[in-house]
């Protein structure tokens, strides 16, 4: 019979080993689900993991791994600060958009005045609708004891409405003959967040992710308001005897996780995207969750993860095009990467033992 | 000669890295209450275990009644005619006791019928409880009599008992022992584990003492010192702590008319406590667990908030002081639970000691932390307070909890405080650590900083305490100089009773 035994520590080894092991069992399954479906199942991973980085068209892939990585990173540091405290902002979808719709809004504003602060003002305002979308539910759960996991996720579907709403209506491009979104950003230069070495896919988005990532690296290791992030989320009563306020942690960690989503938002639709569209969102919010947890909630296993992942998206959408691979099914392989990750995850507490049952109270 | 009701052979039972029953062997026979003696971790626990199913044992053999007894788990070992009472009820709140009581049965009659025999045994056992209660409802000695009820309904020949009488008040354990005295004189045995070793002596036909895993002897106990048999239980001679015998000065916290909501449906509130600490003194504070304990502490820690005028520290108010504010001016706390409330059980001991010594020992600047700082304090604590850890960056979980309670109480008492507020300071402590950190109270109190001791210990209190008071539903009795009170004045402080009476012999 098998057992799982509590670990008295949680190992080491394997918590930086659980992140492979669940990549190697998701190439193993997801091969399989391949070859289900009909396809070489070796081809298929070779597609999706080889091709854009050394494949033939990888001068084109690559920068679009910094492009698709960049906001998911962003986007994970945030949560992960508050899954960390056992924060759980599901939204970041939500402030991500809002993020989009308050910077671009102050870009279009600006048309066609060419000033060296567009940009900067634009930063704060897709940093301020990120940051106020997600301390709604913040607010909710310090006064009234609201779920936040709800209120977040529900605010998603807000913040699409409202993006339909801003690309009909007032954000709607005036000279854009009847079609619906707004103007491109990347026609206007005061707002247009380009590439900082041409064609590298190095915009500012990047850089503000590894900025991201190395602040919440130094918060978490040396600053008196990390240390009180993990407190509360190992034990929150220890936490509250240390002089933790749980209300001011859970504005803080919804507040920044919302703000860096709005960020992302913000730096997609004046570069990558370009434009206010009612299809805007593509799931980074939701994907980030599981950059988050691939990365062990570590800012520096979340970089590593958020580059996976976008590897994942890019050499899915070859594999789409070349070996006519359904979307579902990558969108499944992603899955199955969260699922193995979350189930590896038992070794890191728990030690397997086999043999005879023994009761232990 | 009659065969004994349980006798156990050389029983073996060894975990990775640690032996915790070597050689076991011992005899209870029908009507005897065979009492278990030993310090933590010394193997009591893994024994009733392996007699209860628990736990199966590497090699000896265990026979009941004559006959050979290996049970494969709780449920064979009731069938067989063992049943356990444990130390942490397994009771849900929200049920009622019938409900309670139906749930760990495994063929439960009909919920009139069970009514009616719990009736019947509470009468017949002096353990009055209504069937229809709600559990959340009763006090902690109401609530064990659920579990003896529980116990007594399956007809047990065997009764293991593990420190039931650290719940109760002087007048419910005197109770307890008329039960117990009446389940004697049926037949039945009772296998009665306890560190209280006056209550030992008065109630127990014999004694084994385990140390380290080992039969280290046997006893009749109305025979042996109470300081005999601890010293037999920790094989060395014991330090009793010195009291200091300071005059106490000037008052430096006071309560007012302290009141606070209950936190939880189940919570206890605290009414109109008033109180005044003079440095240097111990203010020994007694009573019932749940009846009022943690709030009082966390009202004092500074986790709950009173209004303003309820409790004045060095002629400060502290109504809008957080923990750290308070740990600043030299307030500080350690409360019961030391794993998840005194200590985060999965970060180290390092992270440990930065949780409550960040203000006061200069481990943070500006907001950033000084980890090697907080290493060196770690080690500090675990050098002057020795605990057993391989080293400052093991979790707090891989301690024992005698050893993790030695680091929190030292954590605080290093960071000198002027007043220092701690709950059960020994709960679940060896004998020898107790003594340790009743004397590093003691010195503490000698130094001039004022105490309030919470613990339901009364020995403990009387051995340290200048002054007494009780905590009973929330409410603190008057507090009296500790020299010269009696038991009975004790037991009357903290409550009485609860409407118990005693067994119809």
């Amino acid at each position: 019979m098998i057992r799982f035994e509590k670990r008295p520590q949680p190992s080491r080894l394997s918590s930086l080993a659980t992140p492979l092991l669940a990549v190697m069992a998701t190439m193993v399954f997801g091969g399989f689900l391949f070859a289900v479906l009909g396809k070489d199942p070796v081809q298929s991973i070779v597609t999706i993991f080889w091709e854009p980085l050394f494949g033939e068209f990888a001068f084109y892939y690559r920068p679009q791994l910094l492009i698709k990585g960049a906001p998911l990173v962003l986007i994970a540091i945030g949560l992960a600060l508050g899954f960390k405290a056992g924060v759980w902002n599901i939204g970041a979808e939500g402030q991500y958009i809002m993020g989009a719709i308050f910077g671009a809004g102050v870009g279009l504003a600006f048309y066609p005045t060419e000033s060296f602060w567009v940009f900067p003002l634009m930063i704060l305002a897709g940093a301020f609708g990120g940051w106020m979308w997600a301390t709604i539910p913040a607010i909710l759960k310090v006064k009234f004891g609201t779920n936040e996991i709800l209120v977040s996720l529900m605010l998603v579907y807000v913040a699409e409405q409202f993006l339909a709403s801003m690309s009909l209506g007032l954000l709607k491009n005036p000279e854009g003959f009847g079609f619906p979104g707004s103007r491109n950003l990347q026609q206007y230069a005061s707002a247009h967040n380009t590439d900082i070495i041409a064609g590298s896919g190095m915009h500012w988005g990047v850089v503000a992710a590894l900025i991201a990532v190395i602040f919440a690296y130094v918060l978490l290791a040396r600053h008196r308001l990390g240390f009180a992030i993990r407190v509360t989320g190992e034990a929150p009563r220890a936490a509250r005897f240390g002089g933790v306020n749980p209300s001011r942690l859970i504005l803080f960690c919804l507040g920044i996780s919302g703000m860096l989503a709005g960020l992302a938002g913000m730096f997609e639709v004046s570069g990558p995207a370009g434009q206010i569209t009612i299809d805007f969102n593509v799931g980074y919010g939701f994907t980030a969750i599981i950059v988050a947890f691939l990365g062990r909630l570590h800012p520096i296993g979340i970089m590593f993860a958020g580059l996976l992942m976008a590897l994942t998206y890019i050499g899915g959408d070859i594999a789409q095009s070349q070996l006519q691979l359904p979307a579902a099914a990558i969108q499944v392989f992603q899955g199955m990467l969260l699922f193995f990750l979350l189930a590896f995850d038992l070794l890191t507490n728990y030690r397997v033992r086999i043999g005879s049952s023994e009761f232990l109270t | 000669m009659t065969t004994p009701l349980l006798s156990l052979r050389g029983l073996n039972k060894a975990y990775p890295g640690v032996v915790a029953n070597d050689d076991v062997s011992l005899e209870i026979g029908r009507g005897e209450i065979h009492a278990l003696l030993g310090e933590n971790g010394a193997g009591k626990s893994t024994l009733v275990k392996m007699i209860y199913g628990l736990v199966k044992p590497d090699s000896g053999a265990m026979k009941f009644s004559g006959a050979s007894f290996a049970p494969q788990d709780p449920r064979t070992a009731r069938a067989g005619g063992v049943g356990m009472v444990f130390q942490h009820f397994s009771l849900f709140d929200a049920l009622t006791v019938a409900e309670n009581i139906a749930l760990g049965m495994e063929n439960a009659p009909a919920m009139s019928q069970l009514a009616a025999r719990i009736r019947e045994v509470s009468e017949s056992y002096g353990l009055p409880l209504l069937p229809d209660r709600i559990v959340g409802d009763l006090s902690a000695g109401e609530q064990q009599r659920v579990e003896i009820i529980r116990c007594l309904l399956q007809d047990p020949k065997l009764l293991i008992m593990d420190e039931p009488t650290s719940v109760l008040t002087p007048q419910e354990v005197s109770i307890l022992f008329e039960t117990l005295n009446k389940l004697r004189s049926e037949g039945t045995a009772i296998l009665y584990i306890s560190h209280k070793l006056e209550e030992i002596r008065t109630l127990c036909d014999t004694a084994t003492i385990l140390r380290l895993g080992k039969v280290v002897g046997t006893c009749v106990p109305a025979d042996t010192t109470a300081r005999d048999m601890a010293e037999m239980m920790v094989g060395t001679t014991l330090k009793t702590p010195k009291r200091s015998g300071s005059e106490p000065g000037e008052v430096i916290l006071k309560l007012d008319q302290l009141s606070l909501p209950p936190a939880s449906a189940f919570g206890m509130p605290l009414r109109e406590i008033s109180l005044s600490l003079r440095k240097g003194e111990i203010l020994g504070i007694g009573g019932v667990a749940g009846n009022g304990q943690d709030e009082l502490l966390g009202s004092l820690s500074g986790e709950t908030r009173a209004s303003v005028g309820m409790i004045e520290y060095k002629s400060r108010d502290m109504a809008d002081m957080g923990p750290n504010a308070r740990r600043k001016i030299g307030l500080l706390s350690a409360p019961e639970e030391r794993l998840g409330h005194a200590a985060a059980p999965d970060m180290s001991l390092i992270e440990n000691a930065m949780l409550t010594g960040a203000t006061r020992e200069g481990l943070e600047k500006g907001g950033m932390l000084n980890w090697s700082a907080a290493g060196d304090f770690a080690d500090r604590i675990i050098e002057a307070f020795d605990v057993r850890t391989p080293s400052a960056a093991n979790a707090a979980r891989s301690l024992s909890g005698g050893n993790l309670q030695k680091f929190v109480i030292g954590r605080e008492v290093l960071q000198r405080p002027e007043v220092f507020v701690v709950n059960q300071p020994t709960w679940g402590v060896d004998a020898s650590a107790a003594a340790a950190i009743r004397q590093a109270l003691l010195d503490l109190a000698k130094s001039g900083a004022a105490l309030i001791v919470i613990s339901q210990d009364l020995d403990e209190l009387m051995e340290i305490s200048d002054r007494f008071a009780a905590l009973n539903e929330g409410r603190l009795s008057q507090p009296r100089p500790a020299i010269g009170l009696t038991v009975e004045e004790i037991g009357l402080m903290l409550g009485g009773a609860h409407d118990l009476e005693t067994a119809h012999v």
